[in-house]
């Protein structure tokens, strides 16, 4: 052996083997070089790579194994010790770094191990996240196509518009084949397909309400899937080839107003139309959770809206009614207006058109009964004049009864002598009265007032037609009217519930009775007797006289005055009383002076009497007549002035109540127009009042004024008291007997 | 000047013409009727007078220079002056027109002549009386009267 210090190698250099192990020595070596040429290349690349230092420890494991095998290369052949010793050298180190590392390694891989598994984590999170969001999506999705729906179907008001709505959207939303809705049918019994999405022809078939499937659905307010075979689901013909898509129903419930009384309105007896959903045939697609859930939604969306639109309907149709009602109302007022007027009108007219007449055929009757006639004319016009005296009594208290109805009668109130009134009624029936050979007496109690405040004309009216029916009815015996003032306790016993008497200081309760021994009458027929032309039947004869009208007047005025009349009778024959109580004022003395007394009062007043009277003054010398027309506009007369006979003549009319005429200029036609004026105005009643005005009074111009008929003369100049006192006395007592100066 | 002397001195002017016998009674009716109504009515009457009676006196002057004198139209004319001058209570010439008349009624010319002179004497007299008196006024009202 050499002493070359070489190491041998086992083998032979050139051996097979050998080389084999030298080119994988080198490629070993090459790839031990390069891989941390790599990472130290990607490393720098990528910024968050955290263990460097590992991986420089990693880096020199890898050059020193590389090295070590490059370093084998050399020992293939004869080498030197040398070589031997850097081999070694490099075993070592690298043995020391791959110890170090591969303990280090054991720290690391954990750790890099967990950080795939926290990615593994996070992509699992982002996965099941976005699963969420897509679910959520959906839902949104869908609370979008609710509130859609909802704002369609509650943007109108009509119910076929909100159904249509409905199936459209809902088929639109949910991309369905068919949206077919069943409503109820009058009888109860039957469902008929009122709405169908796409196929209009089966609109109008039915099925009856009392199928399972039916019931089901409408048992519960969830959406329910139903068999496709179902006859509610069968809306086309089933074409063989076809798979039917999923079906689902839902109830509706159909509200009226009367459902919002209770507090749950779902369950109730109220009626369902059944919506029914059908998904696209030969799809794969099925009902998903929140599908159903959006058509339960809407499906209660929708029985609101159709609530919402009966009442509407029903409020339209309760105005209608009502409009309706208006104008019928509206129309009967107006006949009732008409009739009104045709009424007042006809009275009107009959107040006057009949009076007339009537007032012709009794003035020319009673002057007829002052001629002469033979005793059977006589009876004659004393017919005709009671019969017309009848008719007018008759139209007066027909007229008297409108009026009182109306409610437009008022009373005449005045002092008038209230013991004149019974003495006159006793006058009026005594002739009567002593021709059936009846007795009257008339008793009067002292304390009865003689004056009173009433209207005394319709006093005197209710008494006569008291006292007059007394009489009628009466055949023989006596009448009595007794008449008394009401003392304050029997003013309560009066009272019944419509009729109280209150005492007070101007006013006393007049109580008259009038007691007759006549017919008498039947209780029974006692409501009948103030009836307006209800006759009493048991007063038979000829002689009873309809006085249907009378009692009924006579009623309403003693109610007017505040009164009650009634009438009590034991019974057919055996004769009545009429009792009355009404309410008058207290006179004074001092009133009733004044009343008698008060027309000459007013001769007194000033300017006031001759407010607005026209006169006419005809003078020829100017500054006279200015004077006269001041005097005369001082006291408030209407002034016209001419200044000649002829002038007069064209201006005098009716209206001139007073002409005062110069007659002093001699030659003048002062006395002519006197006389003019007197011919115009002969023949009407109001002629002008003529005054001459003249220089003299001597007895030659007072003959003549008084042979023209001028009324009055007046002595120039005149004052203004002079003017005064004879315009006075002109107006107040007609032409002067006696001649001014 | 002096509102109060003024009209003193209108009141004074007024109760000489008065007392003088210029103005009768009839002049205080006049005064009486004049009221808010009619303000000026003294004044209006008076002027009408003026213009009346100043057309009658030319009247009866043509009327007694004619050769033959219609005593009936004089008559008229006197007439009529005197129920002016009575209205408005011109005392002293209405007692002139009286006395004209008569000499109308005599037709005694001289007379009416002597008439004449007379009543346009006292006409111009009570004019210038009377318009004093209404300047008296004015000035009365002008200072506040």
């Amino acid at each position: 052996m050499d002493n070359c210090n070489c190491i041998d190698p086992h083998l032979p250099a050139d051996d097979l083997l050998m080389k084999y192990q030298y080119i994988s020595d080198f490629f070993i070596a090459l790839a031990y070089f390069s891989i941390p040429l790599e990472l130290i290349y990607f490393v720098k690349k990528s910024a968050v790579f955290p263990y460097r230092w590992v991986l420089v420890q990693f880096g020199a494991f890898i050059v020193l194994c590389g090295a070590t095998h490059f370093i084998n290369l050399w020992t293939f052949s004869m080498h030197s010790r040398n070589v031997e010793v850097v081999m070694t050298t490099a075993k070592v180190l690298t043995a020391v770094v791959s110890c170090a590392t591969a303990l280090m390694l054991v720290h690391i891989i954990p750790d890099l191990l967990s950080v795939k598994t926290r990615e593994l984590f996070l992509k699992n999170k982002a996965a099941e996240l976005d699963r969420e969001m897509g679910l959520i999506r959906t839902q949104e999705e869908t609370g979008r196509h609710v509130r859609m729906l909802t704002h369609e179907i509650r943007s109108t008001l009509d119910r076929h518009t909100i159904l249509n709505t409905t199936l459209v959207e809902l088929g639109r939303t949910l991309a369905l084949e068919e949206c077919s809705l069943w409503m109820p049918m009058r009888n109860g019994l039957e469902l008929q397909l009122s709405y169908s999405l796409h196929y209009q022809n089966s609109v109008g078939t039915t099925v009856p309400i009392h199928l399972p499937v039916i019931n089901q659905v409408f048992s519960s307010n969830r959406a329910i899937k139903v068999s496709p075979n179902s006859p509610v689901a069968r809306v086309r013909p089933l074409a063989g080839r076809y798979i039917p898509g999923e079906v689902v129903a839902v109830r509706v419930p159909l509200l009226h107003l009367s459902n919002f009384q209770n507090n749950d309105w779902q369950d109730l007896s109220t009626k369902y139309a059944l919506m029914i959903l059908m998904l696209p045939s030969d799809s794969a697609r099925q009902w998903r959770a929140h599908e159903l859930e959006l058509v339960e939604v809407v499906a209660d969306q929708v029985a609101v809206a159709l609530s919402h639109a009966t009442i509407l309907e029903e409020s339209m149709r309760a105005r209608d009614l009502l409009m309706e009602q208006n104008v019928a109302l509206d129309a009967a007022r107006r006949e009732a207006e008409t009739a009104i007027r045709a009424r007042n009108d006809f009275l009107a007219v009959m107040n006057h058109e009949m009076r007339t007449p009537m007032h012709a055929i009794i003035a020319l009757s009673s002057l007829m009964q002052e001629t002469e006639l033979t005793a059977e004319q006589r009876l004659m016009v004393e017919t005709v004049l009671r019969s017309s005296n009848l008719l007018a009594t008759l139209i007066n208290d027909v007229l008297d009864l409108s009026k009182l109805e109306d409610g437009s009668l008022e009373l005449d109130l005045e002092t008038f002598n209230l013991h004149a009134v019974f003495r006159e009624v006793v006058n009026l029936i005594k002739p009567v009265a002593s021709v059936k050979k009846l007795a009257v007496s008339l008793s009067l109690t002292p304390d009865l007032p003689t004056y009173a405040v009433g209207d005394e004309k319709r006093l005197m009216q209710i008494i006569l037609n008291v006292a007059g029916n007394a009489v009628k009815f009466s055949k023989e015996g006596s009448i009595s009217i007794i008449a008394s003032l009401v003392k304050f306790d029997s003013l309560r016993e009066a009272s019944t519930p419509d009729f109280m008497p209150v005492p007070g200081a101007n006013h006393f309760y007049l109580r008259v009775q009038v007691k007759d021994s006549g017919l008498g009458f039947n209780p029974q027929d006692k409501p009948n007797l103030f009836n307006k032309f209800a006759q009493n039947h048991s007063l038979g004869g000829r002689n009873s006289g309809g006085q249907g009208l009378g009692l009924a007047i006579c009623k309403r005025f003693v109610s007017l005055m505040e009164g009650r009349i009634w009438i009590e009778s034991e019974g057919l024959g055996k004769g009545c009383t009429a009792f009355f109580i009404l309410k008058l004022g207290i006179a004074d003395r001092a009133n009733e002076a004044a009343h008698f007394f008060s027309p000459q009062l007013s001769a007194n007043n000033g300017v006031a009497n001759f407010a607005g009277l026209k006169v006419l003054i005809m003078d020829e010398n100017g500054v006279s007549r200015m004077v006269t027309k001041g005097l005369l506009v001082h006291l408030g007369c209407d002034v016209s002035t001419v200044g000649s006979g002829q002038e007069c003549m064209l201006i005098i009319s009716q209206e001139h109540k007073v002409v005062f005429i110069d007659v002093s200029v001699p030659g003048t036609d002062g006395y002519e127009v006197a006389a003019r004026i007197r011919e115009r105005f002969s023949s009407s009643h109001k002629r002008p009042l003529l005054v001459a005005l003249t220089g003299n009074t001597d007895r030659a111009t007072k003959e003549h004024c008084l042979r023209v008929g001028i009324d009055g003369v007046i002595l120039k100049p005149v004052s203004l008291e002079k003017m005064r006192s004879v315009l006075l006395e002109l107006l107040e007592n007609g032409p002067l007997r006696a001649l001014k100066s | 000047m002096d509102v109060v002397l003024l009209q003193r001195r209108f009141s004074e002017y007024l109760t000489s013409l008065f007392n003088e016998g210029f103005l009768d009674e009839q002049f205080k009716q006049l005064q009486e009727l004049q009221d808010e109504n009619s303000p000026d009515f003294v004044f209006e009457v008076v002027t009408l007078f003026f213009e009346d009676s100043e057309r009658l006196l030319n009247e009866l002057a043509k009327a007694l220079v004619q050769p033959s004198i219609d005593f009936q139209k004089v008559d008229a004319h006197v007439h009529q002056l005197k129920g002016s001058s009575s209205s408005i209570g011109a005392g002293r010439v209405k007692d002139v027109c009286i006395h004209f008349r008569n000499f109308c009624e005599e037709q005694n010319i001289e007379g009416c002549l002597r008439c004449m002179q007379q009543i346009k004497h006292e006409y111009s007299l009570v004019k210038n009386k009377l318009e004093n008196l209404f300047r008296l006024e004015q000035q009365v009202i002008q200072a506040g009267g």
